[in-house]
């Protein structure tokens, strides 16, 4: 302690209580859905005069047939290299003279393309964003750049630990026959075979208006956005996509640990998952409340241990990857290279703990009282907002779900953490993969006696199958 | 847009400035003490920041880390961060939840002291290093917010220095540097405070007064050591690196008026006509067109004090050498002064400038940050309000006349990274310091 006279007043023992807490409620949506099937879904919100926009539909990685990885991805920029109308150099100068963004991409169940912009702008806005998705042109000539950007990207992900590690750990925990185990935006190999022609083939068959939504968050009136939404989208016609085979199976049903080799790395990137559960779970808030405690907040038992109590990191985090088929459960960290083995050993006795004792009383309300207040801090923008109403699209959750949602997570008990810790950790299948300097780490992990270890060359991930 | 601003003193010479906003239960707190990396004395690089993570360690009627839980449990985001010449500590929270945020930060300003310990030096330097190693070393390009002010800054300039600082100043760092720093920089009259969103204008007067009226104001600071400096670099400076990265990246810095004066305006946006969104002259060209970079950027650093920077950061395609990197982004200026920019090239970038302003001002937090900002370097909130008439008046002649004025070979500093197995001027022992990451 020191002895310096460190008091200048000013504060008083005796901690302050909230005021009377005021009400909220998540905006009001309102939804029509056009006679295509496509879903239109307004949500008014006057604060400032600003609108976001987003288009949700079933083309993400998981549409993907095997061979052709980094295929949605690549329909999903290659959205805005041209359409019938204009090149795609001209359509972003349009948009951007309004001062509007559009940016589009794919995850791994759906593509998205977002718009957004001043509130008066928005029938212009709208009008482009049916361009791009209804008459895209996929010129050769850009989609062999976005091709060479892909495999760019590819190749820079070597010098990268942070995305490297998440990419391998992907590799580790699922089985070859899942999409799950092979990059999102696909490999070199995959990448390098694909053709203006597979993008025109994916839109034609992939992007249609069944299942597929429109969500406008902003300033302007539900009326007038309905029409100019059916202006634009309602002539578009339906196609019956085949169906496609879902694999989420882990690689292996034991521990094993992979050495990704950096070396002189500074510090080791570190990751242990294993596959977790689908979105749809009928416990998905009690594995949220769980999570938090066990690795989501910052006053978590993995943070506060690795960091605050060993100094090992700069922060370690958990997360459940929430997908429709079964995402992984992560825990990352990037620790100081000779702790390695001694910070991945306080994590899995974090997840023994969590699974065997139940939460305190007082940590299960640090989780609640955080998940049910920032609530509204979560949806300040109509950007978070339109992005909550697309997911909740993507996972088909209930209509009343947001505004459920706090009670929700007030009512998940000690009892219901103990019972997901136990059901959705599986210490007994975690991958532990390490990118870090051989030299330093290989003798410590091995000592662990976690499982076998396999050398991983970081290339791999370049290259594909 | 006019954002409703009220702004006072406390007699502890504290700035306070309320902004109600009622479309939604949030309210903001931000705190900007006036002191950053530039306020380091030598042998202490890294001290502010390092002090910055000590401020989460709990105050005399808060214990280690409690911040962060009473923040969280009051459903609210928190953090802090650190800067070339202010350090800010934020909260965005449940409006009912107000009175904590205020009460947190009054009690760290009033009386941090008596909480700091040995132990929790050593602890919070061993996250710092590592945050280092994690944010600078480890990560490809990692080091070039360090390396560009080195370049750009001469080596007695308060702004040379790395900010996250050298493993051995970190070190170095005693109890007795805390108490020191505390004592003269977190002074109620070095701090600007926030308040912004939903709260009760009459209720946040009494409660500031309440919690931070009593702490007394600070000793006369010592002055930062001088910022003078020529407004151009009189030369192309030029230093490259190699790095365990796998394709050339360049940055191209310009010094540029201050922000805050009416040609930073035209600064930035000169900046946005370069290098903000897809549509910007170097995306075109450079990206789409010749292929060439398959990300660039351009982007002012907003200083307020000495000079500005304007930033163009481009990153190369793969078999695109460092040389051909340097040349296409050069000649890419070079035409931009010779030929002029277009008035639709302008009305693009200031359209773009302007939603982003408006997009950003729907975050109660973002609010209050700009206007701290505001408050601590012109000591008036207010002009955050002047903002996008700023932006607007910037026609063509004046982004031409500007281009003309600051962006020539008399006025860049190149920093180019190069895969490291070819030669640089780190492997061959010249060039300038690098702190903590030599080759």
């Amino acid at each position: 302690m020191t002895t310096a006279p460190g008091r200048r007043g000013g504060s008083t023992q005796e901690r302050p209580r909230p005021g009377a807490v005021r009400p909220y409620q998540f905006p009001r949506s309102e939804r029509l859905a056009l006679p295509n099937g496509l879903q239109v879904i307004v949500v008014p919100v006057r604060r400032l005069p600003v609108i976001a926009v987003n288009f949700v539909t079933d083309a993400g990685a998981m549409m993907e047939s095997p061979g052709d990885e980094g295929l949605a991805q690549l329909t999903a920029r290659g959205l805005l290299e041209g359409s019938g109308e204009r090149r795609g150099d001209e359509m972003m100068e349009l948009f951007e003279r309004l001062g509007a963004s559009i940016d589009s991409g794919a995850s791994w169940d759906s593509a998205i393309v977002k718009v957004s912009g001043l509130a008066p702008r928005l029938d212009t806005m709208l009008e482009l964003l049916g361009e791009v998705v209804l008459t895209p042109t996929f010129p050769e000539h850009e989609v062999e750049r976005l091709k060479s950007e892909r495999l760019a990207e590819l190749l820079q992900l070597r010098a990268e630990p942070r995305q490297l590690a998440d990419e391998m750990l992907a590799v580790a925990v699922y089985a070859r026959d899942s999409r799950y185990a092979h990059p999102q935006d696909g490999s070199a190999e995959s990448v390098t075979a694909l053709s203006a022609d597979s993008l025109r083939r994916f839109h034609a068959e992939r992007y249609r208006p069944a299942g597929s939504a429109i969500v406008i968050a902003g300033d302007v009136p539900p009326e007038h956005a309905f029409t100019t939404a059916a202006h634009v989208f309602g002539a578009w016609k339906a196609v019956s996509p085949s169906a496609v085979t879902v694999v989420d199976r882990p690689a292996r049903r034991a521990r094993a640990m992979h050495l990704v080799k950096k070396t002189n790395a500074q510090q080791s990137e570190m990751r242990l998952g294993h596959v977790a559960v689908p979105r749809a779970s009928a416990n998905f808030f009690p594995v949220l409340v769980m999570n938090a405690v066990l690795g989501g907040l910052f006053s978590s038992r993995i943070n506060l241990n690795l960091r605050e109590a060993h100094g090992y990191t700069y922060g370690a985090s958990s997360y459940f990857d929430w997908r429709r088929a079964a995402g992984p459960f992560v825990v990352s960290a990037a620790v100081r290279s000779d702790v390695t083995g001694d910070a991945a050993r306080e994590v899995l006795s974090e997840i023994d703990r969590i699974r065997t004792e139940p939460i305190t009383e007082n940590e299960l309300s640090l989780a609640t009282s955080y998940l049910d207040g920032v609530f509204p801090v979560k949806y300040e923008t109509v950007g978070a907002v339109a992005n909550a109403l697309t997911a909740a699209i993507v996972f088909a959750l209930p209509d009343d779900y947001f505004d459920r949602y706090r009670a929700n997570v007030r009512a998940v008990t000690v009892d219901d953490v103990l019972m997901s810790a136990q059901s959705y950790l599986h210490p007994d299948q975690l991958q532990l993969l390490v990118v870090g300097d051989p030299a330093i780490i290989r003798s410590p992990l091995e000592r662990m006696e976690f499982g076998p270890l396999i050398s991983h060359d970081r290339t791999d991930i370049l290259r594909g199958s | 847009m006019e954002i409703p601003i009220d702004f006072y003193r406390l007699s502890n010479g504290l700035l306070v400035t309320l902004s109600e906003d009622h479309t939604a239960p949030i309210v903001a707190v931000n705190l900007w003490y006036h002191v950053g990396s530039a306020n380091e004395r030598p042998g202490r690089t890294g001290f502010a920041h390092l002090f910055e993570h000590m401020l989460f360690q709990g105050s005399a009627h808060v214990q280690a880390n409690e911040h962060f839980e009473l923040i969280q449990r009051a459903g609210g985001t928190l953090n802090g961060s650190t800067w070339l010449d202010r350090t800010n500590y934020f909260e965005t929270l449940p409006s009912h939840q107000l009175p904590i945020a205020l009460w947190l930060e009054a009690d760290r300003m009033g009386c941090l002291l008596p909480a700091m310990t040995q132990q929790k030096l050593d602890t919070q330097r061993d996250v710092v290093k590592n945050e280092r190693r994690w944010s600078v070393d480890n990560q490809p390009y990692g080091t070039w917010w360090e390396k560009l002010p080195e370049i750009v800054f001469p080596a007695q300039h308060p702004f040379h220095h790395s900010l996250i600082g050298s493993l051995d100043d970190l070190s170095a760092a005693s109890l007795d540097d805390i108490r020191q720093f505390f004592t003269t920089f977190y002074t109620p009259d070095n701090a600007v405070l926030t308040i912004a969103g939903d709260f009760d204008p009459g209720e946040a007067r009494h409660l500031v007064e309440e919690y931070f009226g009593p702490i007394s104001r600070g000793a006369p600071r010592p002055p930062l050591a001088s910022m003078s400096l020529a407004s151009r670099l009189g030369q192309t400076l030029r230093r490259r690196v190699s790095d365990d990265v796998v394709v050339p990246r360049l940055f191209m810095a310009f010094r540029v008026p201050t922000f805050g004066s009416v040609d930073h305006y035209v600064a930035s946006v000169c900046a946005a006509v370069l290098g903000m969104g897809k549509g910007s002259r170097l995306s075109r060209s450079l990206v789409r067109g010749r292929q060439i970079t398959s990300d660039v950027n351009a982007f002012t650093y907003d200083l307020a004090k000495s000079v500005d920077l304007l930033v163009i950061d481009a990153l190369a395609r793969p078999h695109v050498s460092a040389e051909l990197l340097e040349s296409e982004v050069t000649s890419e200026v070079d035409l931009l002064r010779s030929q002029g920019v277009t008035t639709t090239e302008v009305e693009r970038a200031i359209a773009l400038i302007e939603t982003a302003f408006v997009m950003t001002m729907q975050q109660a937090g973002e609010r209050a940050e700009r206007l701290s900002m505001f408050a601590t370097y012109f000591g008036d909130p207010t002009r955050l309000n002047e903002e996008v008439e700023g932006y607007r008046s910037v026609t063509a002649d004046r982004v031409n006349e500007f281009v003309r004025d600051w962006l020539g070979p008399d006025n860049r500093a190149l920093l180019e990274y190069v895969p490291r197995d070819i030669p640089s001027d780190e492997a061959v022992g010249a060039g300038l310091t690098a702190s903590g990451n030599g080759a």
